[in-house]
């Protein structure tokens, strides 16, 4: 805590002190703070990303050698292998990057970046995590439900989600509609939290155009969610009355089974802008702080990102370009979803004219940060490809769409996720990470990256479709040519997994040995790096007031190459 | 637990626009995309089956009719009760808070007798898709009053010792609302029976 915070005359002479809660349960498991809700959020993403980790290294090991026994599970089941995989997808979008990237980020920053005590809503927002933790706990009670766990993937497309009779799952199907829906729920309070306090609450000086650009992609990503995901909630009210009651929304007699795609992707495809604005957001803060640069083009980035935002709610249909749908709206689809890659190229190039003729310096974060970057390009170049409705229906359900959504995801998640912790590590704990280890774990985790996906690109090229237990019913998909593949990616899976253990190392060591981080560590200019590293309850002893933009740095005839926005001169 | 303490971000408003108001246009907006997803997938699927309009000619006009004239009552008297409120006259605000609590009871009378003369008449939720949209968006309604009318419950006490009074204009544009939602289902589930 800082000193002045804690002496009896600052104290009193503050009349919006805020009083510590004491205790271990109101202080940390019943707090209102944005900081531990944040840390609630993503400690609980960190926990079902391990799981979803495991579940993936079971599979993949399944795929490489489909009769052996796994170590660490045993031998994997054909209904075990389908409710892996669909909880795998699952969890990886709705209980690891939503509350890592957007719960846990969203709470972290925006109260402290944009210089204010707590969220507007403390008590919503506990809610919002107590109901985002009960919708975890129902989601893997999944797994010990009688019949397993939902196991008709991560889309849920009726007629066999909507049924126990094709399911096999008479209580998954039910519990994986419900958590999601509860998931749902929490972060629907969470984001009207993040909305009003950006709108409503921000430090005396600051304009809407002060805001650190990370503030802005999570505000614009969070109306993203709320305005596509009403119809899913919708649907989803429908889709458990099927299952429960018997109604037949989706249904072959009166319904419509393509409803639900269309439902599940008006929300499914603005969903992953939700989840790469603010990873994008992180990377413009990253970029700027380990350049010494302003960003390109501020105001451009956010007219650009709400452009995607609009655009990102008329692609959905390019998941359905084989599911019969008109071959007119085919081709309209196909258009917009090849429009949508300009603005998100605009935004790419910002970050790259930020970068250029900086003095960039490769800290840890920064390394995730181009990473992301570089292995982003090549997620979105193939959704180029699989926008073209032509030539998706030959892509379509193979290994060239996982690989191509796992260009996108894991540079945004995982690379993502990286960046976040490593760069707000110093300020979270007050102590430093050790470089050497960070950068061990980034280009272990990034060379093993790409040799378990890019072979996926050539298995789905040749034909290798996807959630499929056992190839050797099907002759042109078991040869020894395809199992190469699989086993290839598998073993680069196997070292990604290994490359984990720098990390843990270095997260440990420095929580315990780390040097002290000092409140501004990185010389960035934005607010967070003005409270102390931890921030106390309330964040600063007095709130601060702002001056300037975010992105000063290298002003000429300034002697610090950095310029805090809090700074009077 | 210590007493909790309302943040200084609460008390701010950069915008002009009291905090509680901002937030309850963004409930509003999430639930209209809720309930919007829902009545268009309703208006596609009857688009596409004309005879659904025989369907639609069993649902009650009248009863429909009188609720929405019970709605549209409730909501003025939601508004008397916030005017009353910016005037601090708690006891007019409490007083026309419980009209709309009561006018909120009333269509729910009425709707559960819709509910069992249609479904002892075989008209269930599982008979056809129409029936199954019809229960499904009704209920769901009914649920936003059954909401709404708890909310109004909860804020009765603090509203006569005249704490919170902003709260009473928050429940009158969410209440607005739910009216809103039935003037949309009243006429697509009663009305279209023609066509
Ligand atoms: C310019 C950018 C992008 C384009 C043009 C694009 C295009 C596409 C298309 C057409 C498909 C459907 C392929 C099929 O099922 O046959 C697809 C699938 C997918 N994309 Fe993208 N995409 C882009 C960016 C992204 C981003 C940023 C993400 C995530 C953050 C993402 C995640 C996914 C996922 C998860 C799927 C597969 C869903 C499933 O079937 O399970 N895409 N993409
Ligand atoms: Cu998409």
């Amino acid at each position: 805590m800082n000193p002045s915070s804690v002496t009896a005359p600052a104290h009193q002479a503050d009349a919006h002190a805020h009083h510590e809660p004491q205790g271990f349960f109101s202080k940390y498991l019943f707090s209102c703070d944005h900081k531990v809700i944040a840390l609630q959020y993503t400690l609980t993403g960190m926990f079902m990303a391990v799981v979803g980790v495991y579940m993936s290294y079971v599979f993949r090991m399944h795929l490489a050698n489909p009769t052996a026994h796994i170590p660490f599970y045993g031998v994997l089941s054909p209904a075990a292998y389908n409710s892996l995989v669909t909880n795998h997808g699952t969890i990886m979008i709705f209980w690891v990057a939503m509350p890592v990237l957007l719960a846990g980020l969203g709470n972290y920053c925006i109260p402290l970046m944009i210089g204010c005590d707590d969220m507007v809503f403390p008590r919503v927002n506990r809610l919002s995590f107590q109901i985002f933790f009960l919708s975890t706990v129902l989601l893997l009670l999944g797994f010990i439900a009688p019949g397993g766990a939902f196991g008709g993937a991560w889309t849920s497309y009726p007629p066999l989600s909507a049924k126990a009779d094709y399911n096999m799952t008479p209580w998954g199907n039910k519990i994986w509609l419900l958590a999601v829906a509860l998931e749902i729920v929490a972060f629907l309070l969470g984001g009207i939290n993040f909305i009003t306090t950006a709108m409503n609450s921000r430090a005396k000086g600051m304009k809407m155009f002060d805001m650190p650009v990370l503030v802005w992609m999570i505000v614009i990503a969070t109306i993203i969610f709320m305005m596509s995901v009403g119809p899913l909630v919708a649907g989803a009210v429908m889709l458990l009355l099927d299952q429960t009651v018997g109604t037949h929304f989706f249904g072959a007699q009166g319904g419509d089974p393509v409803l639900w795609q269309h439902l599940f992707w008006f929300f499914g495809h603005p969903e992953v802008y939700v989840l790469l604005l603010p990873e994008l957001g992180v990377v413009c803060e990253i970029i700027c702080v380990f350049s010494r640069k302003p960003l390109f083009g501020y105001k451009t980035m956010v007219y650009t990102t709400f452009m995607v935002g609009i655009l990102s709610m008329v692609v959905w249909a390019h998941h359905q370009f084989v599911a019969g749908i008109d071959p007119r709206m085919a081709s309209i689809f196909s258009l917009t979803t090849i429009i949508i890659s300009i603005p998100v190229a605009v935004i790419m190039f910002g970050m790259i004219a930020t970068m250029f003729k900086g003095s960039i310096d490769f800290k840890v974060p920064m390394l995730w940060a181009v990473g992301i970057i570089v292995e982003f390009l090549l997620g979105g170049v193939t959704g180029i490809y699989l926008g073209s409705s032509a030539l998706d229906v030959y892509f379509h359900d193979t290994y060239f769409v996982v690989a191509h959504f796992h260009y996108t995801l894991i540079p945004l998640v995982a690379f993502g996720g990286f960046a976040i912790f490593t760069y707000y590590f110093p300020k979270v704990t007050g102590k430093m990470l050790d470089e050497r280890l960070g950068q061990i774990h980034f280009w272990g985790t990034a060379i093993a990256f790409n040799f378990v996906f890019i072979p996926l690109f050539f298995s789905g090229l040749a034909g290798e479709h996807r959630r499929i237990y056992d190839y050797s019913g099907f002759a042109e998909l078991a040869t020894p040519g395809m199992l190469k593949m699989r086993v290839i990616a598998t073993h680069a899976l196997l070292v990604m997994m290994a490359f984990q253990l720098p990390f843990i190392w270095n997260v440990l060591k420095s929580l315990f040995a780390g040097a002290p981080a000092g409140a501004n560590p990185w010389k960035a200019n934005t607010l967070e790096w003005a409270a102390d590293s931890p921030p106390p309850h309330g964040n600063w002893p007095e709130l601060p007031e702002v001056h300037r933009g975010p992105y000063e740095y290298s002003v000429p005839g300034r002697e610090d190459d950095y310029w805090p926005q809090n700074a009077a001169n | 637990m210590s007493a909790f303490q309302i943040p200084v971000a609460t008390t701010r408003s950069v915008t002009g626009i009291p905090t509680g108001r901002l937030a309850i246009w963004w409930v509003l907006a999430s639930e209209i995309v809720i309930f919007g997803g829902l009545v268009t997938c309703y208006i596609l699927f009857r688009l596409r089956h004309p005879e659904w309009a025989a369907e639609a000619a069993h649902t009650k006009l009248a009863a429909g009719a009188f609720n929405t004239f019970v709605l549209l009552t409730s909501s003025l008297s939601v508004v008397l009760a916030h005017l009353a409120a910016t005037k601090k006259d708690t006891v007019n605000a409490k007083r026309y808070l419980t009209y709309t609590i009561l006018g909120g009871l009333v269509f729910l009378c009425v709707k559960a007798y819709e509910y069992t003369s249609e479904i002892s008449h075989g008209f269930t939720i599982t008979r056809s898709v129409f029936w199954s949209f019809y229960y499904t968006a009704t209920a769901l309604h009914a649920l936003h009053v059954v909401g709404g009318m708890t909310i109004m419950a909860i804020i009765l006490p603090d509203v006569a010792k005249g704490k919170f009074l902003p709260r009473v204009e928050y429940i009158g544009i969410y209440w607005h609302f739910v009216d809103l939602v039935w003037l949309f289902l009243f006429p697509l589930f009663y009305i279209a029976s023609a066509a």
